[in-house]
């Protein structure tokens, strides 16, 4: 009995379920992780898909013309920042409605990046492609059932991407400048009697935002598959809204909740490898389902940062739509 | 206090201020309209055209021939009728992100209705199906709102999902259940004469549902303005917790403002089922949910200016293809130019901003 588990648990097919999971939740996982700086900061970043799609074309183009996927990711990291900047301008400067800008900003970028293939690749029935990020094994540790490959059979942007939870959490809890991001997203006319320059808090948290969002588009093109699809992000900007209330804009609970619709994702589309007897589109259906029904059962035990997409302003004038 | 023609004169003073404030807000919709299609030009020249043939053939394509205004208008009419019911969820601030799936399903159920009674009297069955697409579409909608009241989902998020399950959900009906027997397509049979709208400009497509349309704007610009719902609306949206204090049933109004507006999605999805293809199909809709999104705010979430923002925006879409032909320009630098108008429009105070700062360095300056 424990003996046929664990040949399950080591089987070829579970394993790479398991690998799959992993590689399906860091896109949204290193999104939600950049929601944590502006939620957390007190602005909500309703762009994430848009800048998650920049992302995977700056990533792919740039890969495939330079050869080097990393000079890609660096490229999606430059135009993080650049995105981060006019998100910023709008929603901290200008003081627009969070929701409206961000919609739209999500509705721009799709038609940017759709635009920009075209004109790059032209229409060519053979998609162009890019050699993806080679999956490293970790010397032992990779062999650990059921964890190894989960956390150690990935690429290396996927170790960054642990990394990067690290030191957010760190960051957050750890830090002078964590406490302040926190408090300018709980109180930021208190937090600027204690000497916090809320505007330029909410800057640097919406330009980190702004780059990690990217380099979870980027590596949708450039780690996991190697292609630029239009539109490939396919709602994952929002799914990772969702993954923060339901991670409660902590960086592990974050990661655990990533991992959950990784693995999500990764079942239908193995299910559909099977050929059951169940209609592809209810298994496509699946991830999106399990975001809104784990959301209701943690939108109401989870708190928002009190100041949540209240635009700041020094003088304390409220803005208007 | 004041005496009558006092009074009289403050009224004038309101009105004028109200004249003006319409006047500059158009003004920012029509200055983001001119900013974009300037930058649009620009992109134009760097792929190697002149913008002036491009223009020239994207006006010709949208304006120029009786058809091709019957084309622009019936592209306008599905913008322009989820345009107005987006217009009353956001006023109310729920984000109805989700058009685009109340599109779907109120498509797929009108049709299924047309389908089922092929032989009704059209002056029966074709109110039969739009009520079924309403209703529907509604319905859709009105889940998100419920998710929202009861367990504080965000509405915007589950909108989003629920498009892409109900798009896969339609993907699968027209491949399953309710697909056209013998065909390999994603579509349902073709609908009996009785189900199809009736055309009202000869030798074009242009159907009865852009009178309806017509109607619609003018219904909800007296619902919004005009009516006791349409003041809770505007109340609530401004400020959800004045609006409590003063006795308005909030959730009521959460309610109301997105089955109105999935109703008005539904409405569209059932006039592009029943007008232009005739039956179910899989891609029934370009994004027409998503783009009505931006109609309303170019709009300023007024019926009225969304009628013209989709007529705008119809006649870019419909003249894209004809640019395409003619000078090589992709269609799809009109989406961008499309999504890069309402992006300046949001962006309007930037250049009051711009030019205070510059007034202020000329100062500091002298």
């Amino acid at each position: 009995m424990i003996g046929d588990l664990f040949s399950f648990l080591t089987s070829s097919i579970f394993e790479g379920f398991l690998t799959a999971s992993m590689r399906l939740a860091i896109p949204i996982m290193l999104a939600a992780i950049g929601g944590i700086y502006n939620e957390r900061a007190g602005i909500s970043n309703i762009g994430m898909e848009g800048f998650m799609i920049v992302g995977s074309l700056t990533g792919f183009v740039v890969s495939y013309y330079s050869g080097s996927v990393w000079i890609g990711i660096l490229a999606a990291i430059f135009l993080g920042i650049l995105l981060g900047l006019i998100m910023g301008y709008f929603e901290i400067t200008l003081k627009v409605n969070q929701v409206v800008f961000g919609i739209s900003l999500n509705l721009f970028c799709v038609g940017l990046t759709s635009f920009l293939f075209r004109i790059i690749f032209g229409i060519t029935s053979n998609s162009p492609r890019i050699t993806p990020l080679p999956t490293i094994m970790i010397p032992i540790l990779s062999k650990i059932p059921v964890i190894g490959p989960i956390l150690f059979q990935q690429t290396a942007l996927a170790y960054i991407t642990y990394i990067l939870v690290l030191i957010t959490a760190i960051i957050m809890y750890r830090s002078a400048w964590g406490m302040n991001i926190i408090a300018a997203g709980e109180n930021p006319e208190a937090a600027e009697t204690m000497g916090v320059d809320v505007i330029r808090t909410r800057y640097y948290a919406i330009i980190i935002s702004g780059v990690l969002c990217s380099i979870g588009g980027a590596f949708l093109s450039t780690a996991s598959t190697g292609l630029f699809v239009q539109n490939m992000t396919a709602g994952r900007g929002y799914i990772a809204l969702a993954i923060l209330v339901i991670g409660r804009w902590d960086p592990f609970g974050v990661f655990i909740a990533a991992l959950l619709f990784g693995a999500a994702d990764a079942l239908q589309l193995r299910t559909q490898l099977f050929n059951f007897d169940i209609p592809y589109q209810f298994l496509v259906m699946l991830p999106y389902i399990l975001c809104m029904v784990v959301m209701i059962f943690f939108s109401k035990s989870s708190r928002a940062p009190a100041a949540l997409g209240e635009p700041y302003d020094r003088g304390g004038k409220k803005s208007e739509i | 206090m004041f005496n009558k023609a006092d009074n009289h004169n403050i009224e004038l003073e309101f009105k004028k201020q109200r004249r003006a404030e319409t006047l500059t807000a158009a003004g920012s919709s029509i200055g983001a309209v001119i900013l974009a299609l300037i930058i649009g030009a620009v992109i134009i020249r760097l792929l190697g055209v002149n913008p002036f043939d491009a223009y020239r053939a994207l006006i010709d394509g949208a304006f120029g021939t009786k058809n091709s205004i019957a084309e622009t208008l019936l592209r306008a009419v599905p913008l322009a009728i989820t345009g107005i019911g987006i217009t009353a969820a956001f006023r109310a601030s729920i984000f109805n992100v989700g058009a685009e799936g109340q599109l779907y399903l109120g498509a797929t159920s009108a049709v299924c209705v047309g389908l089922a009674f092929p032989t009704l009297h059209p002056a029966i069955l074709l109110p039969l199906m739009a009520i079924a697409g309403m209703i529907t579409g509604a319905l859709w909608g009105g889940i998100a709102v419920l998710l929202k009241l009861k367990f504080n989902a965000n509405e915007m998020i589950n909108t989003i999902m629920m498009n892409y399950i109900a798009i896969y959900f339609v993907s699968w009906l027209v491949h399953g259940p309710i697909q056209q027997p013998g065909s390999p397509l994603g579509q349902t049979a073709g609908l009996s004469d009785n189900a199809i709208l009736p055309i009202i400009l000869k030798q074009t497509r242009l159907h009865i549902g852009f009178i309806i349309t017509l109607l619609m704007v003018l219904l909800t610009g007296f619902l919004i303005y005009r009516t006791v719902w349409g003041y809770q609306i505007r109340v609530t949206g401004k400020n959800m917790f004045a609006s409590q204090a003063a006795g308005i049933k909030v959730k009521w109004v959460f309610l109301s403002s997105m089955l109105f507006s999935g109703a008005m999605a539904g409405l569209a999805g059932f006039f592009e089922a029943a007008g232009i293809q005739h039956r179910m199909i899989e891609n029934i809709s370009s994004g027409y949910g998503y783009t009505a999104i931006v109609v309303a705010l170019l709009g300023q979430l007024n019926p009225f200016g969304v009628l013209l923002a989709a007529i705008l925006f119809g006649g870019l879409q419909i003249g894209a293809s004809t640019m395409e032909t003619a000078v090589g320009v992709p269609a799809s630098a009109v989406t961008l130019i499309q999504y890069l108008i309402v992006i300046l429009f949001i962006g309007r105070k930037a250049f009051s901003l711009i030019i205070q700062q510059m007034k202020k360095n000329r100062k500091v300056a002298a």
